[in-house]
């Protein structure tokens, strides 16, 4: 008997659990802390986590919130691919060329500092209020970011391995292919991680000011309403749809590039 | 193939703006399968020679002849591999060579057993064989070999010395091995060229005209004491 219970505890705890239980514990504080929240803060400011899922269930049933998390997701995806091919290329080109770097720098450092609120209006002003605007705004408020962290990447690439891809004479696809981007591939992966935090949050923004549906649109929505139940409703799907992209795509891909760094058994 | 070097002058800019030279009237040629030894002390300029007839440096008074069409295979000081793939990959990339091919130049320098492994889970001697093994597959017209027994111990650089010869010999490539040790470039070559202290000028250049198994103790001791005067006359 106790031999069995031991045996079903060790099933019951096994490392990968303890983790995902140890990671789940500050979430679980933070909604006991909300509950608690719910019931004193002045009426409106705070619902409590059941009211918040049934307008998210309800919006759910109508598909309102799938349509909306979709449209703002293809906004992310298409600012984010377009500043991260982008970027790539400047990046690349300013490392490898110092007469270019001296051109393009001090404009890269004016597109780092001038604030994402900045860009957004006056795409929207100049292009007007169409997709075109938000998602070329939203890609130039990351463009900057990614174009730095490849001109570093292309800066470290090493001098040895390029001259003996030149002496075997390797072809310039092969090269890129198994000389260049894998030593890019740890800044690419940076710029992603860091990108898409940046992208999703700036997309919100500019779905606020000048689209007419989105998570964003919504979101300001609720704001002129003063509906914070709906506003939650919105962001906690969000959020989640972001960690679940994270944990699902960004982080295997992160191992995934550096598989070669790990032992493989000697 | 044949390979013609007349390098007049080569100067290296030093990080304080100075001119250095290098390499003064370096001239020589080499025969179609020679396998010749350049010797020099430590910096006479060697590897900035190797880089130069590589095509990795033009930045060169003088002249270097070789056919329009030609494969290099080089091995660096250093293995220079790829550290993100295997060692079966690392070769394949390269490789101009038949599968079967490839599988001899594998046998010959034992590697068999380590082609799924990467480059950092290799010692320096097998980093440096999957290098030599590389060189190899390129089926090269010139083979280019930069110190490539240095930091390994005594007995495993003669072993893969008799490795290398074997695979030298039956590609028949002409080659060029550095080296600032003199009893290897007696073991391996069959002329051997000396560099004097930087600027590197050329003091010696000697062809063993015996074969290779046809040297006894004697005559190797006679060849040895030769080449180390001539560099200990070009010291003073």
């Amino acid at each position: 008997m106790r031999k069995l219970i031991t045996k079903a505890v060790s099933v019951w705890r096994p490392g990968k659990t303890k983790a995902v239980l140890f990671r789940l514990t500050p979430l679980a504080l933070l909604l006991a802390v909300w509950q608690f929240g719910s019931h004193l803060a002045p009426a409106g400011t705070l619902p409590s986590p059941l009211a918040v899922l049934s307008v998210l269930a309800a919006e759910a049933w109508s598909g309102a919130l799938f349509f909306n998390l979709a449209i703002t997701l293809a906004r992310v995806a298409a600012s984010f691919t377009l500043a991260m091919i982008l970027g790539t290329l400047l990046g690349v080109v300013m490392g490898r060329s110092k007469t270019i770097n001296r051109l393009c720098d001090p404009l890269l450092i004016v597109l780092l500092n001038l604030p994402a609120l900045v860009v957004i209006v006056l795409a929207y002003i100049w292009i007007g209020l169409n997709e075109v605007a938000a998602i070329g705004a939203v890609a130039l408020n990351k463009l900057p970011n990614t174009a730095v962290t490849l001109r570093e990447g292309t800066r470290a690439l090493d001098k040895n391995l390029d001259d003996m891809a030149r002496v075997f004479g390797l072809p310039f696809r092969t090269k890129i292919r198994h000389v260049v981007l894998p030593q890019l591939a740890p800044y690419l992966a940076a710029a992603m991680r860091s990108g898409l935090s940046l992208v999703w949050k700036i997309v919100l923004v500019v779905e606020l000011l000048g689209r007419s549906n989105g998570v964003g649109f919504e979101i300001g929505i609720a704001f002129q309403l003063f509906d914070v139940t709906r506003l939650l409703a919105y962001t906690l799907p969000f959020v989640g749809l972001m960690l679940v992209i994270e944990t699902f795509l960004v982080q295997p891909f992160e191992r995934h590039i550096s598989r070669w760094r790990q032992p493989h058994g000697t | 193939m044949e390979l013609e070097v007349s390098i007049t002058r080569k100067t290296l800019r030093t990080a304080s703006g100075q001119t250095r030279s290098i390499l003064h009237d370096v001239v020589f040629r080499l025969r179609q399968g020679e396998i010749c030894a350049l010797l020099g002390p430590s910096g006479c300029g060697k590897t900035t020679l190797l880089r130069i007839i590589a095509g990795l440096d033009t930045d060169f008074e003088g002249r270097l002849v070789l056919p329009s069409e030609h494969k290099i295979g080089m091995v660096f000081q250093e293995p220079r591999l790829l550290p993100w793939r295997s060692v079966a990959q690392n070769l394949r990339l390269v490789s101009a060579a038949s599968e079967n091919d490839l599988a001899e130049i594998v046998a010959g320098l034992r590697l068999a057993l380590h082609l799924d492994h990467f480059p950092g889970e290799l010692s320096l001697g097998l980093a440096r064989r999957v290098a030599i093994a590389r060189a190899f597959a390129v089926k090269p017209d010139l083979l280019l070999l930069d110190e490539p027994f240095v930091s390994l111990d005594a007995a495993l650089a003669a072993r893969l010395r008799e490795e290398l010869l074997a695979l030298v010999l039956k590609r028949n490539a002409t080659t060029l091995i550095v080296t600032h040790d003199v009893d290897e470039a007696i073991a391996i070559a069959d002329r051997i060229v000396v560099l004097s202290a930087a600027p590197g000028r050329l003091i010696a250049d000697r062809t063993i005209e015996a074969p290779r198994a046809a040297l006894t103790g004697a005559r190797i001791a006679k060849l040895k004491d030769a080449i180390l005067s001539v560099m200990a006359d070009a010291a003073l």
